[in-house]
């Protein structure tokens, strides 16, 4: 027992680590808070021309069309993270070997390192956008304490989910000397099917149906969809179960991917 | 006399540091790096110009090359004021930062030097022969072709020199041209300016670290601490009253209270390690080493010729009342 | 005079110089013109989807807006390839190594803008190209010579228009280590802006980042004047003519900016 609490303080201090790591750079989360603001307004506008046409689209009217807009732009940093290379470049430096020989698991320490980075975006790069956005758009705020709750867990599976897919990709390093172009295929896919660039549920029919295969609108749609409340009841249950299968298989899939990469790298040599 | 080339009057150069005091909270703090220097050299001269770093000696060069704007007093090179008439300058001069790569990174050397041929318009004539004589006294030829990434370091220096020099500058101002280089390297390099010196009557101007540059190149030597200048003079009257003593390092066996020996004083004790300061006028370093070894079984010992930046704090500790420098001085030397 | 044609000349030296330096890596050079090229086609397909949900945006058919973005992402694209390096500008201002600049007998801001020329950039011009002969093809224009001359001139002065804001706004790096981010706003802002009809977009948001950041001068005006279409806006249409000076003035400004800043430089390290 008292084992199972020390690696949980082991997690606390990874996780602590992690937040630490973006709090020393005050200027760069300012810049990125106004980028990410400009761009809310760019595609917020956008979204807002559609409804000229038609009051309701994909299940979404105007105002929960500008609200997810918003909360996107306030995701990005805290769930998305394109261009995430920092496994592969261990991997390419060889610093790998360090992590190795310690007595952590790489996957849970790095684990619970993204969860303090997201916890330091979603409040410094995923807050203030979304209040600026207020200012100026009427926004949905959902008011039972129930839908927060959902929000957040839907988040943190989010965040867990995002992070083993760039595991994953990053692993390919072990096995590819540029990686640039997995880089380019994660997150083009990750872009279109989160729901990222424009909600799933506006996409042709076929087109969703693709993305409902893969495990990307967990990352970005389903958690704005309970925010939004067009997830309730036995669909929102459904929609966090599925964020959970989601994580788990991907969890497992990048231990065993790595431990594949680990094993190369011992027989072959770094 | 000869006509000076380099006159600062009354320069000053404040600089803001910001620092983060934790969260957004930020602190002001203004440095002088340059405060009210007045100095001139002339044509011909190599002028080691030295001082702790953050003293302001790349302050100064930065603001003699153009680079920085002074906030006020008078500076000339050339003939030119630097900052205003910057590219009219760039043209006289050549300037090497030794641990700033100038060349272009990922193309073959001798396509450095042709596309500086036509940054600062050489003509054909001119650059053909320069080259020429660059290569020669360089010996660039075993990697004239290879692309600068893949130079050693004391290739791609020899390689930056040719770069700051094809254009016959009047002056060259050196930054550390000999930082992280190897004995037979920085032999060459000095024998070079030495040469461009005597033969073409070329001005340097270098900021360095190591005392053997100054040895060996500069008859005159400028140090500035605090963004002042702290002494204007030449190197032996220098030695002679900072540079007197040197110090033996000892490795003892055993560890062993401060020994007594003729002609060397204790100055420090670590351990088994001792040092002890002895003058190169009074007494040799094999003497000492014998009369160490006659009281303490030694395992090694090595020998500390006084570093610049104790030099320079000597000087500076000594107030700046015994400072030789000054205008009149330097403009007769 | 001479002193352009020497300016040019040096130019084209410095392109092949570099270009012979790029294609000494021949695999990944390819690897990146594709990876770009496919990156540059998510904007497009958000472009598309949005059309399978409504006929027109404001006034505009899905054809008609794929000219406006043909022509802005065109012309983005050339200044990409251009000047892209100024992304890395700041990290030259960073670690001090635009005092090389400053010691070169040439002016600074033709240093910087000819230190790099990189074609990996064709896949962008490729994809924004193939984009705009699409447009071409599906919209109906009258052709006159007038027309075809305000569609070349656009693509001119496009690119004129966007090295000025990148010049312009690029000047941050000289007092802030953020100003990459910053100046994204702006040039990835501008261009993702101008992909859309501006009309679009609110009063306060069109004046500031249609006029003050000139890039409704980009594709909008120009393209009104081709696809003869009144401005909604209610501009004349000689609107659509005066793009080459708003292009002139911007560069004017850029310049000034960037003199001023230049003087405001103070070098790493003390």
């Amino acid at each position: 027992m008292s084992d199972f609490l020390a690696s949980l303080r082991l997690d606390l201090e990874h996780a602590r680590r992690g937040y630490r790591r973006y709090e020393v750079y005050p200027a760069a989360t300012i810049a990125g808070v106004f980028v990410n603001t400009v761009f809310g307004f760019l595609r917020a506008y956008v979204l807002l021309a559609l409804y000229a046409h038609r009051p309701v689209i994909g299940g979404y009217d105007a105002t929960a069309a500008v609200t997810y807009t918003w909360l996107t732009q306030g995701m990005i940093m805290t769930v998305f993270t394109w261009g995430w290379r920092e496994l592969a470049l261990r991997i390419r430096m060889g610093d790998i070997a360090t992590d190795l020989v310690r007595p952590v698991d790489p996957l849970r320490a790095g684990l619970a390192m993204d969860l303090g980075r997201a916890l330091y975006h979603a409040i410094f790069r995923g807050i203030p956008p979304f209040l600026i956005g207020a200012t100026v758009f009427s926004l949905i705020l959902p008011s039972s304490p129930l839908v927060w709750l959902a929000f957040l867990t839907s988040v943190v599976l989010a965040v867990t989910i995002s992070f083993a897919i760039r595991w994953l990709y990053n692993t390919s390093s072990f096995w590819l000397l540029d990686d640039r172009g997995v880089m380019i295929i994660a997150g083009t896919a990750i872009s279109i099917f989160s729901g990222f660039m424009i909600p799933v549920s506006f996409f042709p029919e076929w087109l969703a149906f693709i993305a409902h295969l893969t495990p990307f609108p967990s990352i970005i749609q389903v958690p704005v969809d309970i925010f939004v409340g067009r997830l309730t009841g036995p669909d929102l249950l459904l929609a966090l179960a599925t964020q959970l299968g989601w994580a788990v298989v991907l969890l497992l899939a990048a231990r065993s991917v790595f431990a594949l990469g680990v094993r190369r790298l011992v027989v072959q040599g770094g | 006399m000869r006509a000076s080339v380099i006159e600062l009057e009354h320069v000053r150069k404040d600089f803001t540091l910001h620092r983060s005091a934790g969260g957004l909270r930020r602190e002001r703090t203004v440095v002088h790096a340059v405060d009210d220097i007045t100095f001139k050299v002339e044509q011909g001269a190599i002028l080691g110009y030295i001082g702790p770093n953050g003293a302001g000696k790349s302050t100064t060069v930065k603001m003699l090359t153009g680079i920085l704007v002074p906030m006020s007093g008078r500076i000339r090179v050339a003939g030119l004021e630097p900052s205003r008439q910057r590219i009219q300058l760039a043209r006289k001069i050549g300037v090497m930062f030794g641990q700033r790569v100038q060349l272009w990174w990922d193309l073959p050397l001798i396509e450095s030097f042709e596309l500086l041929r036509h940054i600062y318009r050489v003509p054909a004539e001119r650059y053909k022969a320069n080259l020429q004589e660059l290569r020669e006294v360089l010996e660039l030829d075993p990697f004239l072709r290879t692309p600068v990434r893949q130079l050693s370091l004391g290739q791609r220096i020899r390689g930056e020199l040719t770069g700051a020099m094809l254009h016959d500058p009047e002056i060259l101002f050196l930054d550390e041209p000999t930082i992280g280089l190897d004995v037979v390297a920085r032999q060459r390099v000095r024998e070079f300016l030495v040469r461009a010196n005597r033969e073409r009557g070329l001005t340097v101007l270098l900021t360095t670290h190591d005392l053997g540059d100054i040895e060996r190149l500069s008859s005159r030597i400028l140090i500035i601490d605090h963004g002042r200048i702290v002494y204007d003079g030449d190197i032996d009257a220098l030695k002679e009253r900072y540079g007197k003593e040197r110090i033996l390092v000892v490795d003892l066996v055993e560890p062993a209270p401060p020994l007594r020996v003729d002609g060397g004083r204790v100055v420090k004790v670590e351990g088994p390690r001792q040092w002890i300061a002895f003058e190169r006028a009074r007494t040799s370093a094999a003497d000492l080493t014998a009369a160490v070894a006659a009281h303490a079984p030694l395992r090694d010992l090595a020998i500390e010729e006084p570093d610049i930046e104790d030099v320079v704090r000597r000087i500076y500790a000594e107030g700046a009342k015994r400072v030789t420098g000054s205008a009149e001085r330097s403009s007769t030397a | 005079m001479a002193e352009i044609l020497d300016g040019a000349a040096l130019y084209l030296r410095l392109v092949r110089a570099r270009l012979r330096a790029q294609l000494q890596y021949r695999s990944s050079f390819v690897l990146d013109v594709i990876g770009t090229f496919v990156i540059s086609f998510l904007d497009f397909v958000v472009i598309l989807i949005i059309f399978t949900n409504v006929p027109q945006l404001g006034s505009w058919s899905v054809a008609e807006v794929a000219l406006l973005y043909g022509i802005s992402c065109l012309a983005f694209a050339l200044t990409d390839l251009v000047i892209g390096h100024l992304d890395l500008f700041p990290q030259t201002i960073r670690d001090g190594t635009f005092d090389l600049v400053l010691v070169r007998p040439r002016p600074t801001l033709f240093m910087v803008l000819t230190a790099d020329f990189q074609i990996r950039r064709l896949g962008r011009i490729s994809q924004a190209a193939v984009v705009l002969v699409y447009a071409l093809a599906n919209v109906s224009i009258d052709w006159t010579s007038e027309r075809a001359l305000v569609l070349a001139g656009a693509l001119v002065t496009g690119v004129l228009i966007f090295i000025a804001i990148w010049v312009t706004v690029i000047c941050i790096a000289f007092w802030t280590v953020e100003g990459r981010e910053v100046a994204n706003a702006f040039t990835y802002g501008g261009v993702t802006l101008a992909q859309y009809p501006i009309d679009i977009y609110d009063r306060w948001m069109r004046s500031f980042f249609a006029y003050v950041v000139p890039v409704a001068f980009v594709a909008y005006y120009p393209a009104l004047f081709i696809l003869g279409k009144r401005d909604p806006l209610g501009l004349p249409t000689w609107a659509s003519f005066i793009s080459p000076f708003v292009a002139l003035g911007a560069a004017l400004v850029a310049l000034s900016v960037w003199r001023w800043a230049v003087r405001h430089y103070r070098s790493a390290g003390g």
